[in-house]
C-alpha cells in the first residue's frame, strides 16, 4: 500500500517481499500507491457510494510484534467513500424481499505482518511479507435480518470485487475476509440488541453457520435470564462454536491522529466521472440482460454472468459464432466447466479458447461431426490445446455420411446379430436402436446418427420382407 | 594542452584542475572517432550519449573532494546511526538516506557521524546516551542541539560542513552558539527519507557552514524532489549558485518588537541591533512586524511535537533492530520486552516527550490538546503570511542567551523548552530560516541573528545573509582553542 513490494505474499518465501518502507525501518517513509485508491474508489462507485472530495488518512497506534510501526496507516474519520448500498433479494422465509443493505464505508488501510505463535516453545515467528499489502474494509450497517441475507450480501460483494479486478476473492487464500457483527431483539422492538463480533470464519458457509449458531446463543443467553456481553468471539471451525476472546482483547485507545507523511487526497468530480466510466456491467445486470436478450434460463445466466471472465468469454464465443445461445452455454457450463473443474482451472487458463469452441460448434452445425464425437474432440482440445479441425483431420474423426459405407455397417450389424433382428421382426421395435449402437460402434462412432438409424431400419424391413417371403 | 599531446595523467590534472571538463574531454575523442573510424574500423560500437551522459555525471559532482559529517539521527548504510540512544546502539542501516546518496553522488566524502541529543529531542545535546558534545569556544559550556556535534565539528575545523536536522531549531540554535551558518530549508525543499522522525510535520535536514555561500552549495545539493518521500516539493530547486554578492539594496526586514521585550540577553540584544544597522546601512529597510501569536508557539510546539514522535518511537521495540532486554524467566512474555527494552534503551527526555505525546493524543484529551494546538499552529502561520506582504523576511536572535555551562539545565526541562522562544515558529509554519553569526559577547561566546522567508525563498535568506557576512567584522572569528 505504500510501497513497491509484491503482494503475493501467500506464494514467497518468509520475508522476501520486504523493504525499509513495509519492514518499519528506521527512517523510512510511505508514499500512497495510486492504483489502490482507484480501486478503493471503484469499488465505492459500485456500492453506490458517495466519494467525497476530501480524504485522508490517519495513524492507529498500538503495539505489536505484528505491526511493523508500532502504528497502522489506515484511515478514521474521512474514508474513501460513504453511504452507499447493495441490493439482495432478501430472506423470504422471512417474509422479506428485495431491498437495500447499507454500506457504512469503504476504506483503506495497510494490512500487518503474519504472526506464527505454535512453532516451538517460547519464541514466535513473523512473516513481514505481508505488512503492507493494501486492505480495503467494506462496513455495511446493521440492515441485515438473518444468515441468509448476510450470505447473499456477502455473495454480491464478492461478486462485485472479483468483477472489479479488485480481489481474487478468494476467502481461504485471506484475500477476502470477514468479520460479522450480530445482535438479536424482542421483535417489534426497534432498539439494537448488544452486539458481538464475530472473526475467524474462513469460508461463506462459516459466516452462515458461525451467525446461525451466535443468533441461538444469544437467545439462550437471554432466555437463561442473562445479559449479551459486547464482546470479540472467534468461530471455531471444527466445533462449530463461537468461543470469547475477551481475554485476548483489552481496551485499545488508538489515538488516532491524522498520518503527518502523507499528504491528504483531494479526488474531483471529474476523476470520479473518470473512473465511474470504467464500472463493468455486474454479475446481477448481466444475468439479468442474458434472460432477457438471450432466452436463457435464470440459473444458467447466473451461473454464466457468474464471473466477468465467464461472462466475457461466453459472449466473445457468441460473436464469433454467431450462435445459438443456449447451445454455448449447454457447452461452456456441460463438458468445458466438467474439464475445467478437475483441474481446478479457471475459464482464462482453458486451453479451448472462445475461437476454437466456436470453430468447433461450427463443425458440428456443419455435419462434420456429431454431438458425441463433438465431445471426444473438446476432450482432445483441451488436453493438447490444438485447433479441431487440426484433430478431426489427424484422426480422421470427420462425420461418414456416404451411405455406402454405413450400409457395410449395416450388413454387418444385422449378419452378427441375428436375435436383435428376430426382435425387430417379432414387434420390438427397439432393437433398431441397438442395431443402429452396434453400427457406431463399428464405424467408430463416426456414422452421422441419424443415416445410420434409418439405413438399420431399412435393412430390418428388408429382412422382414425377405423373412416374410422364406418358405 | 594542445589536444595531441593529452595524455592519462595530463587528463587528470586539467579535469581535477578545473580547467578543462570532463565533457570537453569526452567530446573531443569521440569527435575523432567518427573523423576517423570509417578508414580504421577500429570500433564495433561507439557510446556517443552514454559517453557523455557519463561525462555530464562526473562533471556534476559540485561537492568533489568535500569532506562533510552527518548528524546520527541519518541514515547510512553500514554505518553504525544510533540518533545518540542506546536503543539503536551498533545499529547499521542497510540503505543510505537520501541526503546522504546525494551528497555521494555529488562527490562529497562523508567523515563521520555526528553526536546529538537522543532522537533529536534537546537544545544542548547533554541528552545523548554517550556523553555530552562541548562548544569549541568554550569547553565548559553546550554547543547547542540537537545537532550539537554538526555544529561543535565545524567550528573546530573538523569537517568544512556537516549536515543536521531541524524540528524547533536543533540546526539553527547551535549554529549560532557555536558561530557557524546553519540553514533550515522550507519543510518538503529537502527529503526526509532515511531520516530517523522525531515530529514528522516539522523535521528538515539542512547544513551547517562557515559561509552562507557554502550553506548554499550544500543546499543545492541536498535539495529537489523525492519520490519516496511524499512530503517533499514535486518543484526542482532553483538555481542558488548566482546569489553572491548579496545585495539588499531594497529588501524589507520586519523585526517583531513586541517578542523581543523580555528575555532577552542585553548583549544579545546589542548584538542583534549591530547586525540590523550594518543591514540598514547596505540599503534594507527595517520595519516592525506584528506577530500576536508567536507567544504561543513554545506550548504549541511542545504539544504537537511530543505527539508525533510518541508514535514515531513506537517501532524501537527490539523485535527486529536495535536493543532488545534480556527477559529473565519463561513467564515474561511481548509486554514484558517491549517494556524493559524501551526503558533500558531511551533516556528521560525521550521518555518524557513520549508520555506528553501520548498523552495529548489519548481519548478525551486528542481535541483538547493536540487538535487545538494544530490549529493555534495555523494562527502562527497565518501572523507571517500577513507579514511577508509587508516584508521579504523577518528578523529575531536565534536564541535568547548565548550558551550556558553544562549541567545548567539539565534539571529544569521547562527553562531548556523556553529557549526555543524564536526557532519553533519557523518549523510550526514551515518556512525557511537561516542563523548567521552576529559576533561574540564580551565572555567570547557566539551569538546568531536569524531570519526566516517565505516558503521556498531560501534564496532571499541566503542573499541577506551573505550581505551581512562580507563586511562582518567577526567573519574571521574562530574558537581559540581550534583556530
Amino acid at each position: 500500500m505504500f510501497c513497491g513490494c509484491p503482494a503475493d505474499y501467500q506464494a514467497a518465501e518468509p520475508n522476501t517481499r520486504t523493504c525499509p518502507v513495509c519492514l518499519g525501518l528506521p527512517g523510512a517513509l510511505p508514499v500512497i500507491n495510486r492504483r489502490a485508491v482507484e480501486y478503493t474508489v471503484l469499488t465505492g462507485l459500485a456500492l453506490n457510494c458517495r466519494i467525497p472530495e476530501f480524504t485522508k488518512f490517519d495513524r492507529k497506534n498500538y503495539p505489536y510484534p505484528d505491526l511493523m510501526k508500532g502504528y497502522q496507516i489506515s484511515q478514521y474519520d474521512l474514508p474513501l467513500a460513504l453511504d452507499g448500498f447493495l441490493e439482495i433479494d432478501g430472506d423470504t422465509q422471512l417474509g422479506l424481499g428485495r431491498r437495500r443493505i447499507g454500506v457504512e464505508r469503504v476504506h483503506l488501510e495497510e494490512d500487518v505482518a503474519k504472526s506464527y505463535d505454535d512453532r516451538g516453545e517460547g519464541y514466535s515467528l513473523v512473516d513481514v511479507n505481508r505488512s503492507g499489502v493494501p486492505l480495503m474494509e467494506v462496513v455495511s450497517k446493521p440492515d441485515m435480518r438473518s444468515a441468509e441475507e448476510a450470505r447473499q450480501y456477502l455473495t454480491l460483494l464478492h461478486s462485485i470485487v472479483q468483477y472489479l479486478g479488485v480481489s481474487t476473492g478468494n476467502m481461504q487464500d485471506g484475500n477476502f475476509r470477514c468479520d460479522a457483527n450480530v445482535s438479536i431483539r424482542p421483535v417489534g422492538s426497534q432498539i439494537l440488541g448488544t452486539r458481538t463480533e464475530v472473526k475467524n470464519m474462513n469460508s461463506f458457509r462459516a459466516v452462515y453457520q458461525a451467525l446461525e449458531y451466535e443468533v441461538v446463543r444469544q437467545r439462550e443467553v437471554i432466555e437463561d435470564g442473562g445479559a449479551v456481553v459486547q464482546e470479540t468471539r472467534g468461530w471455531i471451525e471444527e466445533r462449530e462454536v463461537t468461543v470469547s476472546q475477551r481475554s485476548k482483547e483489552y481496551a485499545h485507545d488508538y489515538r488516532y491522529f491524522p498520518e503527518p507523511d502523507l499528504p491528504p487526497l483531494r479526488i474531483g468530480p471529474e476523476r470520479v466521472a473518470e473512473l465511474a466510466a470504467e464500472l463493468p456491467e455486474f454479475a446481477p445486470q448481466r444475468s439479468a440482460r442474458f434472460q432477457a436478450d438471450l432466452a436463457l434460463s435464470g440459473y444458467d445466466a447466473d451461473l454464466l454472468a457468474g464471473s466477468r471472465s465467464m461472462a466475457n468469454y461466453f459472449e466473445t464465443t457468441l460473436t464469433l459464432r454467431d450462435a445459438d445461445a443456449a447451445e454455448v452455454a449447454n457447452w461452456m457450463l456441460g463438458d468445458l466447466a466438467r474439464l475445467l473443474n478437475q483441474d481446478h482451472r479457471e475459464i482464462d487458463a482453458s486451453p479451448v479458447t472462445p475461437q476454437r469452441l466456436a470453430d468447433l460448434l461450427a463443425l458440428v452445425a456443419d455435419g462434420t461431426l456429431s454431438t458425441s464425437l463433438a465431445k471426444t474432440v473438446l476432450e482432445e482440445m483441451y488436453a493438447t490445446g490444438g485447433e479441431p479441425a487440426d484433430i478431426v483431420r489427424e484422426q480422421g474423426l470427420g462425420q461418414i455420411s456416404d451411405t455406402g459405407a454405413i450400409e457395410a455397417a449395416v450388413a454387418e450389424a444385422i449378419a452378427a446379430n441375428p436375435k436383435a433382428v428376430a426382435d425387430y421382426i417379432s414387434g420390438k421395435d427397439t432393437a433398431a436402436r441397438f442395431l443402429m449402437g452396434q453400427v457406431m460402434r463399428l464405424t467408430k462412432g463416426q456414422a452421422q446418427p441419424e443415416l445410420a438409424l434409418r439405413l438399420v431400419q431399412e435393412g430390418l424391413e428388408l429382412q422382414k420382407t425377405r423373412g416374410s417371403l422364406e418358405p | 594542452m594542445a589536444p595531441g599531446a593529452w595524455t592519462v595523467t595530463g587528463i587528470r590534472a586539467a579535469v581535477a584542475g578545473g580547467d578543462l571538463s570532463a565533457r570537453e574531454v569526452c567530446a573531443h575523442y569521440l569527435d575523432r572517432i567518427a573523423a576517423t573510424d570509417g578508414r580504421l574500423h577500429a570500433f564495433t560500437t561507439v557510446l556517443r550519449e552514454a559517453a557523455l551522459a557519463r561525462a555530464d555525471e562526473v562533471d556534476a559532482r559540485p561537492l568533489l573532494g568535500v569532506p562533510i559529517a552527518v548528524k546520527d539521527v541519518i541514515c547510512t548504510r553500514g554505518v553504525p546511526t544510533t540518533a545518540g540512544s542506546r536503543i539503536l546502539a551498533g545499529y547499521r542501516p542497510p540503505y543510505d538516506a537520501t541526503v546522504v546518496s546525494r551528497l555521494l553522488d555529488a562527490g562529497a566524502v562523508i567523515v563521520g557521524k555526528t553526536n546529538c541529543d537522543e532522537f533529536a529531542m534537546g537544545s544542548s545535546t547533554e541528552h545523548s546516551a554517550y556523553g555530552p558534545t562541548r562548544n569549541p569556544w568554550a569547553l565548559d559550556r553546550i554547543p547547542g542541539g540537537s545537532s550539537g556535534g554538526a555544529a561543535a565539528a565545524v567550528a573546530a575545523g573538523q569537517a568544512p560542513a556537516s549536515i543536521g536536522t531541524d524540528t524547533g531549531g536543533s540546526i539553527r540554535q547551535p549554529a549560532a552558539l557555536c558561530g557557524v551558518v546553519g540553514l533550515k530549508p522550507t519543510y518538503g525543499r529537502v527529503s526526509r527519507y532515511g531520516l530517523l522522525a522525531f515530529a514528522s510535520s516539522l523535521d528538515q535536514i539542512g547544513p551547517l557552514t562557515w559561509t552562507v555561500a557554502d550553506a548554499a552549495a550544500v543546499l543545492q545539493v541536498l535539495a529537489g524532489p523525492d519520490p519516496r518521500d511524499a512530503t517533499a516539493s514535486t518543484e526542482p530547486p532553483p538555481d542558488l549558485s548566482r546569489l553572491f554578492p548579496g545585495n539588499v539594496r531594497g529588501t524589507r526586514i520586519g523585526v517583531p518588537r513586541v517578542a523581543l521585550a523580555d528575555g532577552v540577553d542585553p548583549e544579545v540584544l546589542d548584538a542583534f541591533g549591530a547586525a540590523l544597522a550594518m543591514l540598514s546601512d547596505r540599503g534594507a529597510e527595517v520595519c516592525d512586524v506584528d506577530l500576536p501569536h508567536m507567544q504561543y508557539a513554545v506550548p504549541v510546539y511542545y504539544l504537537v511535537a511530543p505527539a508525533e514522535a510518541s508514535s514515531n518511537l513506537a517501532r524501537y521495540d527490539g523485535v527486529r533492530y536495535g536493543h532488545r532486554a534480556k527477559l529473565d524467566g519463561a513467564a515474561a512474555g511481548v509486554s514484558e520486552m517491549y517494556a524493559r527494552t524501551r526503558s533500558e534503551g531511551f533516556g528521560a527526555e525521550v521518555k518524557r516527550r513520549i508520555m506528553l505525546g501520548t498523552y495529548a493524543l489519548s481519548a478525551g484529551y486528542y481535541d483538547a490538546y493536540y487538535v487545538h494546538a494544530q490549529r493555534v499552529r495555523s494562527l502562527i502561520r497565518n501572523d507571517f503570511d500577513r507579514a511577508f506582504a509587508a516584508v521579504d523576511a523577518v528578523a529575531m536572535p536565534t536564541t535568547p542567551t548565548p550558551a550556558f555551562r553544562i549541567g545548567e539545565r539539565i534539571d529544569d526541562p521547562l527553562a531548556m523548552y523556553l529557549g526555543d522562544v524564536f526557532t519553533v515558529s519557523a518549523n510550526l509554519t514551515g518556512l525557511p530560516a537561516i542563523s548567521l553569526p552576529a559576533g561574540l559577547t564580551q565572555a567570547r561566546l557566539p551569538i546568531g541573528f536569524q531570519l526566516v522567508g517565505r516558503p521556498f525563498d531560501e534564496a532571499t535568506l541566503l542573499r541577506i545573509g551573505d550581505a551581512l557576512e562580507r563586511d562582518a567584522p567577526w567573519s574571521d572569528e574562530r574558537p581559540p582553542a581550534f583556530a
